[in-house]
């Protein structure tokens, strides 16, 4: 326990320049990022980042394209492991275990911190597949208790009631709204820690956006949201706290109502008022 | 107003409306022609008769002869090149047409066909009585039916004889029937079995064992086997004298008159006596003996059904063996290796493999395959058949392996699109949930990829199905004595010698006693070697579009 607050208040200190520490109140920390730079090749992506991510709130990544928020989101559940000649250097805990030590199980770590992506990405089966796509990868076969999972699932993401007849016709012929609630269902049935979405309703109608910011903040309280968008109204609506990134740093972390009433950073100033990006 | 007419497009267009239209007539033309020629064959033709003095004879009467039979092709020489040929031809004209006139009757002439010059026929009429003999030896008889006799003594007279044909050719065909079921079936089972004990025997000596047993053993079970064969022998002569018991008596067109056992008759009719109907019965009765019976009288006769089984089943193996091989070989090339020079270097060297000429496999084949693999297998797994080799010589299974080899680019350069094919996103959505890379592969990239591997394997069955030239190396025969696949376990028997259909367009084609007859029989076997592997490909299409429907991922 005292290894565990020690890793904490270290990692506090470490936020230092950028982020401010009396802000979190007294949240428990989830995730955290220290010193955290990253390359692609000779590119640096990701300067010195340091930031903790409470635990079960909504934490937004707001900034112009290229800062580089998808990126750090990425570094979470370790995807960037798959882009040929991406370096990482600093550590990343999830409670207190550093997920870029040797040895970690990174099919483990993505089980614990599930992904959405930007784009909706079902698989080509149907929809009872995909949302059964993680169990059946831990080797559940239990028809009960994969129907039950997969109607938990679906109505956590809001979308039971609109497909609860056609559970087995194919995922693809959604609309772009429902294949998104889809793929949340998938990432919440193996119920993870922590769910990363990565502008997860950039690509969807407006009443698609309205639903999943809806079901955004009906998630919160079960799990820890990283969310990373680049509509600012979007992050006032369903963040908790706020992330402003600008070139590869992080400017600001705060609570949300501080970022975008009173923000400490002129650069975040800007960008919020709509000076640049 | 040149230069404006080429900015706007309209030549390039007109260009490539050309060159599609083009190719498109090439081959309608070609498909058309091998159509029109392979089954125009089983289409009875009339008989005609005429009078014909050759023109190079000298004017006697003796020279006058009567020819009978079907004509089969007609073209225009000019008397230049046939007086060249050493022929004198006296006519007006400086081209006379001549006709080619299946004459049949090989064992009086010795030549099946005569060319004829229209102008010397005289008397030209399609007599109603005329029969074709379709028989198993010496091809066809044409002439007139005289009589039936029965064990030498005469049973019907001109008038009776063709309504007595008929019931005992019935009963000659059944017998024949009859006796093919036993040598081909059970006495070959026999053979088959009392082989197997021989090599057992041989296998006991070559293992020094001294235990009397198994000996006899083998040596009781021989006698059963024995027993088995004397009776079948037995009955085999029965119908044999059976069988022979009518002939008929016929004569020639010239007058002479000949003796022809029934049993040797295939089928006989009238043609110039045959309505409508009963042409297109004897049409389709002679297309399905086309497809469905063994050749006769050196492949010139009969039907290629051994050839059809030979090539379907060697493509089949061939795209068992060379799918699974190819798709491992491309997902590792794709997913696993890294990329690098070598890759790239790889990568090469399989495109390029696909553009090595296919007898250079063949020789290939034949040295690691036929001798190396086969001669190993032989003197591992077979020591008592020596010196006789089992897999040490030319079979199915090393053309289809050789053809695999052959075939194999084309399925990893499909699979390998098929891979880079599958979006990035689904990838990662399967990682995500945290699916380690093999778990991704088997559970969502591989079945996305198939449609891309049967399009490699399409690309394959066609190239396999045309190739003939390296299978004249690794396996491919005139004339297979027993299929691939029988009865007798072990049911497939790989080690076997095939008859493959585009070996038999050349053979017949090219290496045939009788040039005349077999011709139309290369357009028929031609014709049916592009509907197996149209219909082969078809098949695999619809399978693809059916995966496709089921796999089809969001565009990105």
């Amino acid at each position: 326990m005292s290894a565990d607050k020690m890793t904490h208040s270290i990692n506090m200190d470490a936020l230092g320049r950028s982020s401010d520490t009396s802000s979190m109140g007294d949240e428990t920390p989830c995730l955290t990022a220290t010193n955290l730079n990253l390359f692609y090749g000779d590119k640096q992506a990701l300067k010195d980042v340091n930031l903790v991510i409470p635990e079960k709130k909504v934490s937004a990544f707001i900034g112009p394209s290229g800062c580089g928020k998808s990126t750090f989101l990425r570094c979470f559940n370790r995807m960037n492991d798959l882009v040929d000649g991406c370096r990482i250097e600093g550590e990343i805990n999830l409670y207190d275990h550093n997920i870029y030590q040797k040895g970690v199980d990174v099919a483990e770590l993505r089980r614990r911190i599930g992904m959405v992506f930007q784009k909706p990405n079902p698989f080509p089966k149907s929809i009872y597949e995909n949302v059964a796509y993680g169990l059946r990868l831990q080797g559940v076969k239990n028809r009960r208790l994969l129907d039950e999972v997969v109607e938990k699932s679906l109505r956590g993401a809001a979308l039971w009631d609109e497909v609860k007849d056609r559970l087995h016709e194919s995922a693809l012929g959604l609309s772009g709204g429902q294949q998104q609630r889809v793929v949340i269902a998938r990432a919440i049935a193996i119920e993870p820690e922590v769910l990363l979405l990565d502008e997860p309703a950039s690509a969807l109608d407006p009443i698609s956006t309205l639903k999943i910011e809806e079901l955004i903040s009906e998630l919160k309280d079960d799990y820890t949201i990283v969310i990373v968008t680049h509509n600012m109204q979007q992050a006032a609506r369903v963040s908790d706290y706020t992330a402003f990134m600008y070139m590869g740093e992080l400017i600001e972390f705060s609570d949300t109502n501080t970022i975008f009433t009173n923000p400490k950073n002129k650069q975040t100033e800007d960008y919020i008022t709509g000076r640049y990006g | 107003m040149i230069k404006k007419w080429f900015k706007s497009g309209d030549p390039m267009i007109w260009l490539n409306a050309a060159a599609v239209s083009s190719s498109l007539i090439i081959v309608i033309g070609l498909i058309g022609l091998i159509a029109v020629r392979g089954l125009g064959h089983f289409w009875p033709k009339p008989v005609m008769e005429a009078l014909y003095i050759a023109p190079n004879a000298t004017q006697t009467k003796s020279a006058q002869v009567k020819l009978l039979g079907e004509i089969h092709d007609s073209e225009t020489v000019s008397i230049q090149s046939l007086k060249e040929m050493g022929l004198t031809v006296k006519s007006e004209n400086d081209w006379v047409n001549r006709s080619l006139v299946k004459t049949g009757n090989r064992d009086i002439s010795g030549s099946d066909f005569k060319w004829a010059f229209d102008t010397f026929l005289d008397k030209v009429h399609y007599p109603e009585n005329a029969i074709t003999i379709e028989r198993r030896e010496w091809g066809n008889f044409y002439g007139y039916l005289n009589s039936i006799k029965e064990n030498g003594k005469q049973i019907a007279n001109k008038d009776t004889a063709w309504q007595e044909l008929q019931t005992r050719l019935e009963r000659a065909l059944n017998l024949h029937e009859e006796i093919r079921d036993i040598e081909k079936g059970a006495i070959g089972d026999i053979n088959y079995q009392i082989e197997r004990l021989r090599l057992k025997e041989h296998g006991l000596k070559l293992d020094n064992i001294t235990d009397k047993t198994p000996y006899q053993e083998i040596e009781t079970q021989r006698k059963v086997l024995q027993k088995k064969y004397e009776v079948l022998q037995s009955k085999l002569i029965a119908l044999h004298n059976l069988i022979k018991r009518d002939s008929l008596i016929a004569t020639t067109a010239n007058g002479k008159t000949i003796s022809i056992a029934i049993e040797n008759i295939v089928r006989t009719y009238k043609s110039n006596n045959l309505n409508i109907l009963q042409k297109i019965g004897l049409y389709f009765e002679r297309l399905w003996e086309f497809v469905s019976d063994e050749p006769r009288e050196a492949n010139t006769e009969g039907g290629i059904f051994p050839a059809i089984f030979g090539t379907v089943m060697m493509v089949i193996i061939m795209a068992m063996l060379v799918t699974p091989f190819g798709v491992i070989a491309a997902v590792y090339l794709h997913e696993y290796a890294k990329q690098g020079p070598l890759t790239r270097t790889i990568r090469i060297a399989v495109n390029n493999l696909a553009g090595v000429p296919s007898i250079v496999y063949g020789i290939f084949g034949l040295g690691f395959f036929v001798y190396f693999l086969g001669g190993s297998i032989d003197s591992l797994f077979y020591p008592e058949a020596s010196p006789a080799p089992v897999f040490g010589t030319p079979g199915i299974l090393w053309s289809s392996l050789t053809l695999a080899i052959i075939t194999l680019p084309v399925v990893i350069v499909a699979t390998e699109e098929g891979l880079s094919r599958i979006p990035r996103a689904i990838r990662e959505g399967s990682l995500a949930l945290g699916a380690t890379k093999a778990e991704t592969l088997w559970r969502t990239v591989i079945p996305m990829a198939t449609p891309a591997m049967m399009t490699g394997l399409i690309l394959a069955v066609a190239r396999a199905a045309g190739e003939v030239a390296p299978l004249m190396l690794v396996g491919v025969v005139k004339l297979a004595p027993s299929l691939a696949l029988d009865a007798n376990s072990p049911f497939l028997h790989l080690e076997r010698k095939f008859m493959h259909l585009g070996f038999h367009i050349y053979d017949v084609g090219f290496q045939s006693p009788n040039v005349e007859a077999a011709r139309p029989l290369v357009y028929a076997t031609a014709l049916l070697l592009v509907v197996i592997i149209v219909a082969l490909n078809l098949s695999a299409i619809y399978i693809r579009n059916h995966l496709r429907e089921k796999y089809k991922a969001m565009d990105t």
